[in-house]
């Protein structure tokens, strides 16, 4: 049982092996991974030469094949990528990652498995027990070398293999989440703001005009709060559209408020317009993923503390 | 009605009232009727909008028939001129009910109008008015600091129009907004954290900090007087 094991083993490492190298070669050679195996396997099984040492021998004459130096290859040779970037399945790449999470690997021939972070986001990474790689620690940064991404129902994560080199780096990276900030005064709230009503039909949840839906013609509106708001920063100009959650914890005006301050006034606009009053001309900063020209609010924060100075003034002078 | 066809919306550029009171050319870049008229600002830049935080200091009803208000607005350079009728009905409410000295933001469109001497003045129609606080004011005089900044610097580069257009139009040497910029800054590192410490809703801390600010400028008896 155990030499069987051993052997698949060596065998789906060889073939890794092979593959890798193809790939390192494939903008100069010719070659495909099963003449790559094939010579592994000869030099492993017939010749008795360990795997590691086998991989330099085939690697070399392929080198000498292409009239190519070693350090041309492969190695060094890879695009350095920040993780939102990554769209691709099979694509040899370097990233500079933070170890966010380690998770429990789920089977024997996963060394580990977790969540890598760059600036940009967060992806999966994997890498196997054959691979050998020494082990990597939640919450340090590393430059990680040659690894591959991989693709699984459009979710992409990379694998670290017997290639990838490990290095790791005395520095921290602020970890993205995937989601745009925004920040800037708040210098308009457009209509369809405040106090609405939504098409009440299953999984249509459009925003109600004289108390029609779009889709759906005349229908019994349901309340909700929202703001559609405009982050201005003198340079640039971003929608952001504030759910009901972010609605009220920003105005601290809850729905239920809303709907007493529009029965009482017998309309639905007086609850904007105090929104206005609260919310027009003060500064924010604002996280959450994009949807087409909107930024819709995950996280929202007044800025209140003073701005930088100094950094300003310090450019001005040295103009 | 698709959400394409939505044309962009105009940046509210941040400008310092000195140099805001130094523009007096205005464009189109289309023949569209309708098409947004810019304020060339002397530092190489366009404005259909401005945003702008300081302090009112004062206000009134220059209206004959109907209301008029006339707000002035002091910023560490000078003093932003704001007019709100009927057509702007929410910001001639807040000017009304508003009890100068207070800090105050507004979102809104230049204005030039020319005087019977021949002068071109502007002012801001404003589309808001808000009450705000001291670091609200003290950020947008860092940001509009660090815009103006960034204004200088590209005013020389080939491809920047609007400075080529200022040159043609103004010629005004760009420095006097760079010592302005830089004394803004100044008077909030010398404020230091004090004028921070009444900042919500303290209007008589605010007031007083505002007060000495305005006094140590000139720029307020330089500008130019709306309706004069
Ligand atoms: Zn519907």
């Amino acid at each position: 049982m155990e030499t069987k094991a051993e052997a698949s083993e060596t065998m789906s490492d060889l073939r890794n092996h092979a593959e890798e190298i193809a790939e390192q070669f494939s903008d100069h050679l010719d070659i495909d991974a099963d003449d790559v195996e094939e010579r592994l396997q000869n030099l492993v099984d017939e010749y008795r030469v360990p795997v590691d040492e086998a991989r330099r021998s085939v690697v070399n004459s392929y080198l000498d094949e292409a009239g190519l130096d070693r350090d041309e290859l492969g190695r060094g040779g890879n695009e350095e990528v920040h993780l939102a970037d990554i769209d691709q399945d099979e694509q040899w790449v370097d990233v500079t990652a933070k170890v966010v999470e380690l998770w429990e690997p789920r089977s024997e021939s996963i060394s580990q498995v977790g969540l890598l972070g760059d600036e940009s986001g967060r992806m999966k990474f994997v890498s196997f027990t054959t691979s050998d790689l020494p082990e990597i620690e939640e919450g340090k940064v590393y430059r990680l070398g040659n690894v591959v991404t991989d693709e699984y129902q459009g979710n992409f994560s990379v694998k670290l293999n017997r290639t990838t080199s490990i290095e790791e780096l005395d520095e921290d990276i602020e970890v993205g989440d995937d989601a745009t900030t925004v920040e800037g005064a708040l210098v308009d709230i457009q209509s369809g703001s405040g106090l609405i009503k939504r098409c009440p039909e299953e999984g249509c949840t459009r925003v109600l005009q004289n108390g029609r839906c779009n889709e759906h013609g005349n229908v019994e509106g349901e309340f909700d709060l929202r703001i559609k708001g405009v982050l201005d920063d003198g340079d640039a100009v971003h929608e952001v559209i504030f759910g009901r959650d972010m609605t009220e914890d920003l105005t601290g005006i809850t729905l239920e408020e809303a709907q007493e301050m529009a029965m009482d006034a017998l309309d639905t606009t007086v609850v904007v317009d105090e929104m206005r009053t609260d919310l027009i001309g003060r500064y924010y900063r604002v996280s959450g993923p994009e949807l087409g020209r909107y930024v819709l609010a995950d996280d929202t924060e007044r800025l209140n503390e003073p701005a930088d100075a100094e950094a300003v003034l310090i450019k001005a002078r040295s103009i | 009605m698709s959400s394409n066809e939505v044309p962009s919306r105009e940046v509210a550029r941040r400008v310092f009232a000195e140099e805001f009171n130094d523009a007096s050319y205005t464009f189109k870049e289309s023949d569209d009727e309708r098409a947004p008229v810019y304020l060339l600002l002397p530092t190489g830049e366009k404005a259909n909008r401005v945003f702008l935080v300081g302090t009112l200091t004062e206000k009134e009803d220059v209206g004959e028939d109907n209301e008029y208000w006339r707000g002035r607005i002091v910023d560490p350079t000078g003093t932003f001129f704001v007019y709100a009728g009927q057509y702007q009905p929410e910001a001639a409410s807040a000017l009304r009910d508003l009890e100068p000295p207070a800090y105050v933001s507004v979102v809104g469109k230049p204005r030039t109008y020319e005087t019977d001497d021949g002068n071109v003045n502007v002012s801001v129609r404003p589309e808001s008015i808000s009450v705000v606080d001291a670091t609200t004011r003290d950020r947008w005089v860092v940001e509009t600091a660090q815009r103006t900044v960034e204004r200088i610097e590209r005013f020389d580069q080939e491809g920047n129009e609007y400075g080529r257009m200022s040159r043609e139009e103004y010629d005004l040497p760009t420095d006097r907004y760079k010592t302005a910029a830089v004394s803004a800054l100044q008077s909030l590192e010398e404020a230091g954290g004090d004028e921070l410490g009444g900042s919500d809703g303290a209007d008589t801390a605010d007031a007083s900090d505002s007060e000495s600010e305005s006094e140590g400028s000139d720029a307020d008896t330089a500008s130019p007087e709306p309706n004069a």
